[in-house]
């Protein structure tokens, strides 16, 4: 399937309501973001997307593609499947070793050289991870934030899907800007549902929700990017307070004060 | 008659799939009754019926083995469910018996996995899967996309020929494509017959003996290390 774009049509929220956003579109290349306050309806929203709903989800709505509905029955050859939806999951249930567990999806995705893309796959997430990532591990022993890596780099290089979807990456505990500059790299559609200002208005627009409804939709504007760049200094030094945290060091004022004078320049 | 048999291991979704489907059969004008097989306990005709007055029945096979049990009483069921004037009989095993498996010929097999029980699964349960029709994957709301694919991937190893539906019966998704299958099954024809061969053992344990080794019993045994071997007439 030949993607060029993507509409949403919107429902209804929670009560029954329509919501107040009639839906949006996305081109290749766009990236956009899903905000608002928790239970609000943000993974219903992309779980539709991903299902590509045609009025047989709880919210009514209608995704088309290429301006067409896509019929329930519609079987994709899983290799081929066009969206990959990186869930809020922070635990796997699959019962097999982390290589094997590769292996098989590399081989369902139809990968010309198995063995390149899982050592692909295993370096992007160590890259996200605190503590590496290693084949023998059982699936089911990694941690929420070792799983969560490993659910984006998967998505990305063994699902190679040209649209993905990612839950709040941001949670867990990952290397969050890392994974921002890593998935930059690769020319998709991203969504991202995040409850982080940083992800929110580095994206082209985002849907505001409330209630289980689309509310509105906002571009990020020029003046925004220029906060955006100010919000990201002061984002890299919480950033690096939590490495020395992380890292079992004490915060004494010299070093504070080292780290904070870069946000006092924005003044 | 259209007979559709659900079977599956214990807790797997079936009952919540087969409401999802009674519910746009129902929306469907089609005509419906459901007959639930189980050992001690079912509330699960009764639920049903009430929610939507279709009519229910449940066997209990007590001393039995459920799926022999629905062996000798399907035919009387599929007589009921005539006299009940309705056009599809919806049944649910107990699902516990591996080795059998309790489809029937021109009947829609549907076997009912829950994706979160574990890769193996597929490979464990024979042909309760790979004489099925249908096989619905449910609680996909639990794992993740890359999951999914890999469980779905173990499936059809399996049994290659199978149609797979993924749902989250929860909240009826992936319900459509598996009542289009049932209403394209054929009518069955009578006398009916069992899909699968069944297994070649009599099973002296079921008519009661109760003593521990080999050298106690009689028809298709075996030891630890040896392959089967017959003993008796
Ligand atoms: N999250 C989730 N839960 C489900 C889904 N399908 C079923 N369940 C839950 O799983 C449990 C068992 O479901 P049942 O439909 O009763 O299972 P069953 O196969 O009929 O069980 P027995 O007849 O007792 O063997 C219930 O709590 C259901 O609500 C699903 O797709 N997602
Ligand atoms: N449009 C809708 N119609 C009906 N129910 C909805 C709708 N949107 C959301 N819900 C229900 O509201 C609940 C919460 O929704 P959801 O999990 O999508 O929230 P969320 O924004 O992702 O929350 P969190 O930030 O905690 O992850 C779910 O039970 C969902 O089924
Ligand atoms: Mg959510
Ligand atoms: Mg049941």
């Amino acid at each position: 399937m030949d993607i060029k774009k993507i509409t949403i049509i919107g429902g209804c929220g929670k009560d029954g309501q329509r919501e107040d956003l009639e839906g949006f579109e996305l081109k290749m290349g766009d990236i956009i973001s899903i905000v608002g306050p928790t239970g609000c309806g943000k993974t219903t929203l992309i779980n539709d997307i991903e299902m590509f709903a045609n009025q047989n989800t709880p919210s009514g709505r209608t995704v088309l593609i290429n301006d067409e509905t896509v019929p329930e029955d519609y079987s994709f050859d899983p290799s081929k499947h066009p969206i990959a939806l990186i869930s809020q999951h922070t635990n796997f249930l699959s019962d097999l070793p982390v290589g094997e567990f590769l292996q098989i999806h590399a081989t369902v995705r139809g990968a010309e050289n198995i063995e390149k893309v899982i050592e692909e796959t295993l370096d992007f997430a160590n890259q996200l991870t605190g503590e590496s990532i290693n084949r023998e591990t059982g699936m089911t022993e990694l941690s929420g934030g070792q799983t969560r890596s490993l659910l984006i780099a998967d998505a990305v290089i063994i699902g190679n899907s040209p649209i993905i979807l990612l839950d709040e990456i941001e949670n867990a505990g990952i290397h969050r800007t890392k994974a921002l500059e890593l998935l930059k790299r690769y020319d998709k559609i991203f969504i991202f549902v995040t409850h982080d200002s940083r992800i929110a208005l580095l994206s082209d627009f985002r849907i505001v929700m409330k209630n289980g409804c689309m509310k509105k939709i906002i571009h990020t504007g020029e003046e925004e990017k220029r906060a955006a760049q100010e919000l990201k200094k002061i984002d890299d030094i919480m950033l690096e307070f939590r490495k020395l945290i992380r890292g079992g060091e004490q915060i004494s004022e010299e070093i504070f004060n080292e780290h904070i004078k870069n946000i006092q320049h924005l003044n | 008659m259209k007979l559709i048999v659900f079977a599956g291991p214990p807790t797997c979704g079936k009952t919540t799939v087969i409401k999802q489907v009674i519910k746009r059969m129902i929306a469907k004008q089609l005509k419906t009754a459901y007959i639930k097989i189980d050992v001690l306990f079912a509330d699960e005709d009764e639920n049903i019926k009430r929610d939507f007055g279709i009519p229910t029945k449940k066997i209990y096979s007590g001393e039995l083995c459920p799926d022999h049990c629905n062996v000798v009483v399907l035919d009387e069921a599929v007589e009921w469910a005539e006299n009940e004037g309705v056009d599809f009989l919806f049944v649910e095993t107990a699902g516990l018996c591996l080795r059998c498996s309790p489809y029937v010929q021109n009947s829609l097999g549907v076997v009912v996995l829950e994706s979160t029980s574990g890769m193996n699964l597929p490979r464990k349960i024979g042909p309760m899967l790979t004489l099925a029709d249908v096989a619905v994957i449910t609680k996909i709301d639990l794992i993740s996309q890359a999951e999914r694919e890999v469980f779905r991937y173990r499936v059809l190893e399996a049994a290659k020929e199978i149609i797979i539906v993924e749902s989250n019966a929860l909240y009826g998704i992936g319900i459509d494509p598996i009542v289009k299958q049932i209403i394209n099954t054929k009518e069955i024809e009578k006398p009916m017959f069992l899909k699968g061969n069944p297994p070649v053992g009599t099973c002296t344990i079921c008519v009661g003996k109760k003593e521990i080794g080999a050298k106690n019993h009689f028809g298709v045994l075996r030891t630890m290390e040896n392959e089967l071997f017959y003993v008796g007439e």
